[in-house]
């Protein structure tokens, strides 16, 4: 959609462009010439669409998706899966990494508990969680919050032990009490690491409920996915593809958003965020 | 106004081997007294700064702040460390402010001290900035201000300007100078330039290492208020001289 817009430019901004941004143009014709090449090929060597598809057929399946109502209510399914999972397995997450990280004892006898639960993938466990939870939505959250629920975990024991012992000391001289150091500094320099736990949440949350799905379910992207692919309808599979992709890159975007507002004292983070997006 | 007696500090190491930080300390600091400790790294100082802080444990001895013992923080008590330790996330008005939201007193009271004590050294204009947007030095005033914004009767220094340079170092002296005139506090600073310990001090503790403990007190009979040109008199060089005899060849080192 970007190259769209960005060649419909008069040449004379495109110029412009090219000499302050010249990545942003580049990175344009590299998209378009992959398409292009993608499309020459399909058609030079007689491809099957069944096999792989020319992306004309995938933008032409996406479109049709788009314009069906029927289509929103498979995004709709998903995309509450997603949150709703994500929202229970971060503030789980949390509250046992902020109980872990302000009271030594819990690190030393829940955490490799917790460790050993993560070894255990979540894909293989999620055949037993859709006996327990059902064929409908509820088994998909629960995943999905599963698997959101680590990174946030570990991300959220890390930063309670980054505040400074300094900082610390210095909130202590000042007769501070342990409820006041964590409310003034641990929670604040847990911050960064939190939302690095987060980040990471909200992407494995859209794989979490698509794996949900794959197991057993009756609507959603990843049910339609199946249906799809069993039906041999490959740019079907593409465009679906396409718009998990778009789903898990807006979410990382509004994440960031929200880190940017939050953090907004941690420059060193800020530089990392403008390399990962 | 603080007595120190028999104070004692010993550290347990892993090879079994106690080391001691402190060997019976004992001295008095008089109500509006600037008191300066000097020596090498590792005599102790430092400790002995952050027991009074009362974020250190003694082994043993008393520490009496007007007659009471006190053995923890103390709300009488105002803390400069090495680093200025601002909190990023803050602004520097809400960094000021950090003791009166710890101790619970009123931020309609003492929200126009901080805002006096910015203009007292000399930050007026900043409350709004965060510290990132700050020099060094500073940063540096921002956690003066912080440490007398409670209204302490007594500031504890830990070599406060050590991570300035030597100009700004002067100028921080000389602004220290002028706050400790003009909030009659009682001052104890911790630092290893013997010749700041003199340009600032009533008196001079002068301590030696391996174990900690007082060498010498030296009394300054220096003219107040105190001026750059003095450090180049002769009074000055001598107490200088006085103090560096304790510390021979081995010298002063950070």
């Amino acid at each position: 959609m970007t190259a769209k817009k960005k060649t419909s430019l008069p040449a004379g901004r495109i110029r412009d462009l090219l000499y302050r941004r010249p990545e942003i143009v580049f990175s344009v014709l590299l998209l378009i010439l992959i398409i292009g090449g993608w499309e020459a090929i399909i058609a030079l060597f007689n491809i099957p669409p069944i096999l792989v598809p020319a992306p004309s057929a995938i933008a032409r399946s996406l479109w049709a998706n788009l314009t069906t109502p029927r289509f929103y209510s498979h995004v709709g399914v998903t995309l509450w899966e997603i949150l709703a999972g994500f929202a229970i397995g971060s503030v789980v997450g949390l509250v046992i990494g902020v109980c872990i990280g302000q009271w030594k004892m819990l690190e030393k006898t829940v955490y490799p508990y917790i460790v050993a639960f993560q070894t255990v993938p979540k894909v293989a466990i999620a055949p037993l969680i859709v006996i327990w939870f059902g064929y409908g939505i509820m088994s998909k959250v629960v995943i999905t919050a599963l698997i959101a629920f680590f990174p946030v975990v570990v991300n959220c024991i890390a930063g309670m032990n980054a505040a400074s012992y300094q900082q610390v000391d210095m909130l202590r001289s000042f007769t501070a009490t342990r409820w006041q150091v964590f409310r003034m500094v641990k929670i604040q320099a847990a911050m960064p690491f939190i939302f690095a736990g987060l980040d990471i949440a909200i992407v494995l949350a859209v794989i979490g409920a698509i794996v949900g799905e794959f197991i057993g379910a009756q609507a959603g992207l990843g049910f339609l996915l199946l249906q799809r692919n069993f039906s041999m309808d490959t740019a079907g599979t593409f465009a679906i593809l396409i718009v998990l992709s778009a789903i898990g890159m807006i979410l990382h975007l509004l994440m960031n958003m929200i880190r940017r507002r939050i953090v907004f004292w941690n420059e060193r983070d800020e530089i990392l965020a403008q390399g990962s997006s | 106004m603080i007595e120190i007696r028999g104070l004692n500090k010993v550290y347990d190491t892993r090879d079994g081997e106690p080391i001691i930080a402190l060997k019976d300390i004992n001295f008095d600091i008089e109500q509006g007294e600037f008191v300066t400790v000097v020596g090498p790294s590792g005599c102790g100082k430092t400790t002995m700064l952050k027991i009074l802080a009362g974020i250190m444990r003694k082994t043993s001895g008393e520490i009496l702040v007007r007659g009471t013992p006190i053995d923890g923080p103390n709300r009488q008590i105002g803390v400069v460390f090495q680093e200025p330790l601002l909190l990023p996330w803050r602004n520097i008005i809400q960094n000021v402010m950090v003791p009166i939201e710890i101790q619970g007193r009123s931020k309609a009271e003492y929200g126009p001290v901080a805002a006096d004590l910015l203009r007292l050294v000399g930050l007026t204009g900043f409350d709004k900035k965060y510290p990132n947007e700050l020099s060094g030095g500073m940063q540096q005033r921002v956690g003066i201000a912080r440490a007398l914004v409670h209204d302490p009767a007594f500031l504890l220094m830990d070599e406060p300007f050590g991570a300035l340079d030597a100009m700004t170092r002067e100028q921080m002296n000389l602004e220290l100078l002028r706050i400790w005139h003009e909030r009659q506090k009682t001052v104890l600073l911790v630092t290893h330039s013997i010749a700041e310990a003199v340009f600032l001090a009533d008196r001079i503790v002068v301590m030696s290492p391996r174990p900690g403990r007082i060498a010498e007190v030296i009394e300054v009979d220096l003219p107040r208020p105190r001026t750059l040109a003095m450090i180049n008199s002769d009074a000055f060089g001598t107490y200088v001289a006085r103090v560096r005899k304790h510390f021979g060849a081995e010298g002063l080192d950070g």
